[in-house]
């Protein structure tokens, strides 16, 4: 089907069903439960959060997985795909489809010229240099170009690019007349728009605004699948793995990673002007280095190299940090409420500093555990665990096909 | 002239900082081979060591003099510090206002735990792996330190004074024959640079005369032959990152009047001390140094309003614009090594 072969096709379909499904499959406790104000993950917002961020480490992997070089500055280009949303709602229209794809377009041309440069070095040195050209970009968002009293404000600063009434938009014609914002659409369809189902003491959010992301979120895993299994993939794996070698038997291997790079900021443009066109506003803070810390610390989770990875890596991210931030000293004590009360008051005190705001704490451990003792990231843990299910049946044929090729 | 003079001076005390931290993830590049993404953290303890002392000599006993009222009519409470009454009011009172400079004495022992701990027991596993799995552990690291900071001391900049005697600022100009005002300079940021001038000098004294210097640098240039002629050099390329970890932390220390500690200044100065490392070329010690003065010096005339003027915003990218041309103009940096990083 779809010129994918068996095991990707199986892939395909259950990422496709549980994107489909996901209103359902994040809201497993019944509306006002107290399991469900800490676990259900089901409303838009969160849901948009999954799917966005995994179409930017979907694309980050193609780079980073496929050809081995870590860029540490990848949030400029989804900064620049916002920006460029934001830009598109304020002057043409409020429909997301011009805005997203001058967004992909801003932030290929911008990935071009970035990689450009950056390739021309390898190993460390790359890292550096993306670093600091993103770093560069958020100074000129921040700053520079975000000053509201010159004439070329591009980015409003530390306000955030934002609509206003009397921007032009020219498709649309004037403003609306009782005053009020005007909000994203696909055509008729507002992307804000949700539709509730009640099933008993369940509610089910189906939003627009999720399911378009989730449907881009599908296309962008489908064409990832598609290149991981080209010849172009395997090229890109071959400079993984020795490029020295390539260019030995006189092949130019920058035009691959170049590509490599571009459809991976493209990818990254994509998510931001989905971000933007979820909510139009569009800050400098989304390009610092953190964030594109926050995009490896993704990918690493979930498994680099993998095709489900960056999914899993992104939804785990978004799924822990949410949980993680909401639960407090008195959710801790009321679920130890079981234990002796000098007990329950000491291990209190010590969960507090890894939940709530301590989150960052725990996600950064959590990051470090992977790295040091699952380099694959989740994917390779779930692997493993099959695997240890698998050989207590059947102990012959266990890595057979797990060696690596050197 | 005294404008150029004025730049330059403004530059050396960020460029000290720079420097220091260059220096000391070279240290580590060089003898271990690992980009250490964690060094901005050291540096963030190092400053809150200096606050932690404050906070160490500010303990005090609480009596309540009944001779006082305080506004409600009260008895006064008052604090006398546990420095005060062990060394008398006026000896107590003064160690309190040197507390960064005896924050240096605190910090070493402190620093060089921390940097024997993380080698030993995170970073030693990580020779053999891959260079992207060295930076996004240490990164991992470092995430983690500023974390544990902010649990403790909270997320806002903690003031950190100077000691009375180095507050404010003098005339330097009047000293070098220009008219009065023309080079105002704050006491401490000379103090910086001295005391940055200082340490490396004494990290370059250390590796060029003594023997445990002259090993290192063997290691560095060979690490295998070096073991082969039965020196444990694992050891002291322990110790050298104990040593790097220091110069970081003690930068930290004395950056503390200057910049009010909060949790993320070692990533804020992370970055920029990477792009110092590059552009002096990965692995050169002198190259560090040169570059950090060097970028310091820039990125403070590119803040001169007449430059500003001509290229808005200039000061905030000219780092960056600078680290771009030198990578693609020469590869190996300023005084790069050949052989170093490039695979």
């Amino acid at each position: 089907m779809l010129k994918l072969n068996k095991r990707d096709t199986l892939l395909f379909v259950i990422v496709t069903a549980m994107v489909l499904l996901a209103p359902f499959l994040l809201n497993p406790f019944p509306q006002g439960s107290s399991m469900a104000q800490m676990f259900n993950a089901g409303y838009p917002d969160l849901m948009q959060r999954f799917v966005i961020f995994g179409i930017l480490v979907i694309g980050f992997n193609i780079l980073f997985g496929l050809t081995g070089y870590l860029s540490f500055g990848h949030a400029a280009f989804l900064g620049i795909g916002s920006y460029a949303a934001v830009w598109m709602f304020k002057l043409l229209s409020m429909n997301i489809i011009p805005a997203l794809i001058l967004s992909m377009i801003i932030a290929g041309i911008f990935s071009l010229a970035i990689g450009y440069v950056s390739l021309r070095r390898s190993g460390i040195y790359f890292s550096i240099l993306t670093l600091a050209f993103a770093q560069m970009s958020y100074n000129l968002a921040y700053s520079v170009l975000g000053n509201p009293s010159s004439s070329y404000n591009l980015t409003n600063g530390e306000t955030g690019l934002q609509l206003a009434l009397d921007d032009p938009r020219i498709l649309d014609g004037a403003a609306a007349a009782n005053g009020a914002l005007p909000v994203t659409k696909l055509f008729g369809l507002a992307m804000r728009d949700s539709y509730n189902l009640n099933v008993g003491g369940w509610l089910f959010t189906f939003n627009v605004g999720y399911y378009v992301a989730g449907i881009l979120m599908l296309i962008s895993f489908y064409v990832s699948i598609r290149i991981f299994r080209s010849p172009f993939g395997m090229m890109l794996r071959a400079v993984k793995s020795n490029q020295q070698r390539m260019n030995y038997t006189g092949l130019n291997t920058k035009p691959y990673t170049l590509a490599a790079f571009v459809i991976s900021g493209m990818y990254a443009g994509l998510a931001g002007g989905l971000l933007s066109s979820m909510d139009p506003l569009a800050g400098a803070e989304r390009m610092h280095w953190t964030a594109s810390g926050e995009i490896v610390i993704m990918a690493i989770l979930g498994g680099v190299g993998t095709l489900i990875g960056p999914i899993v890596g992104a939804g785990f991210n978004e799924y822990f940090k949410n949980i993680l931030s909401k639960i407090n000293d008195g959710v801790l004590h009321q679920w130890l409420s079981f234990l002796p009360d000098g007990l329950e008051n000491f291990i209190v005190g010590i969960l507090h500093y890894f939940v709530g705001k301590g989150w960052h704490l725990t996600l950064g451990l959590l990051f470090m555990l992977v790295i040091i003792f699952l380099p694959g990231g989740l994917v390779e843990g779930g692997q493993r665990l099959a695997k240890m299910f698998k050989s207590k049946k059947t102990d012959d044929e266990s890595d057979s096909n797990n060696t690596p090729a050197e | 002239m005294d404008q150029i003079l004025l730049q330059i001076l403004n530059g050396l005390d960020k460029g000290s900082a720079y420097a220091l931290i260059a220096l000391g993830l070279t240290l580590i590049f060089g003898t271990l081979g690992v980009v250490n993404f964690a060094h901005g953290a050291l540096f963030m303890i190092g400053a809150f060591c200096a606050v932690t002392l404050q906070r160490i000599l500010n303990i005090s006993t609480i009596t309540i003099d009944p001779t006082k009222t305080d506004f409600l009519g009260n008895p006064a409470k008052i604090k006398t510090p546990v420095v005060e009454t062990w060394f008398g009011p006026e000896m107590g009172a003064s160690i309190i206002d040197w507390s960064v400079p005896l924050a240096i004495l605190f910090a070493i022992p402190i620093m060089a735990a921390v940097g024997f701990i993380m080698e030993r027991g995170l970073i030693k596993h990580f020779y053999k792996r891959p260079h992207a799995d060295q930076i996004l552990v240490t990164f991992g690291l470092a995430i983690v330190l500023q974390e544990v900071i902010k649990a403790f001391y909270g997320a806002n900049p903690i003031p950190t004074p100077a000691p009375e005697a180095f507050r404010g600022s003098f005339d330097f100009g009047t000293y070098l024959g220009y008219e009065a005002n023309a080079i105002i300079y704050p006491y401490w940021r000379m103090v910086y640079f001295g005391f940055s001038a200082v340490i490396i000098a004494a990290v370059f004294a250390f590796l060029q005369f003594t023997t445990f210097g002259m090993v290192v640098r063997a290691g560095m240039a060979d690490r295998e032959t070096v073991g082969l002629l039965g020196i444990n050099i694992d050891k002291r390329f322990t110790i050298m990152f104990a040593i790097a970890a220091c110069v970081a932390g003690l930068a930290g220390v004395m950056y503390a009047p200057i910049n009010s500690p909060n949790y993320h200044m070692g990533m804020d100065f992370l970055v920029l001390s990477f792009v110092v490392v590059v552009v002096g070329g990965m692995g050169s010690l002198p190259g560090a140094v040169l570059a950090g003065f060097m970028l310091g010096i820039l990125e403070a005339f590119a803040s001169m309003n007449q430059v500003k003027a001509i290229f808005p915003g200039i000061d905030q990218i000219i780092i960056y614009l600078v680290a771009i041309i030198i990578i693609l103009t020469r590869p190996r940096g300023l005084m790069g090594r050949r052989g170093v990083m490039e695979e």
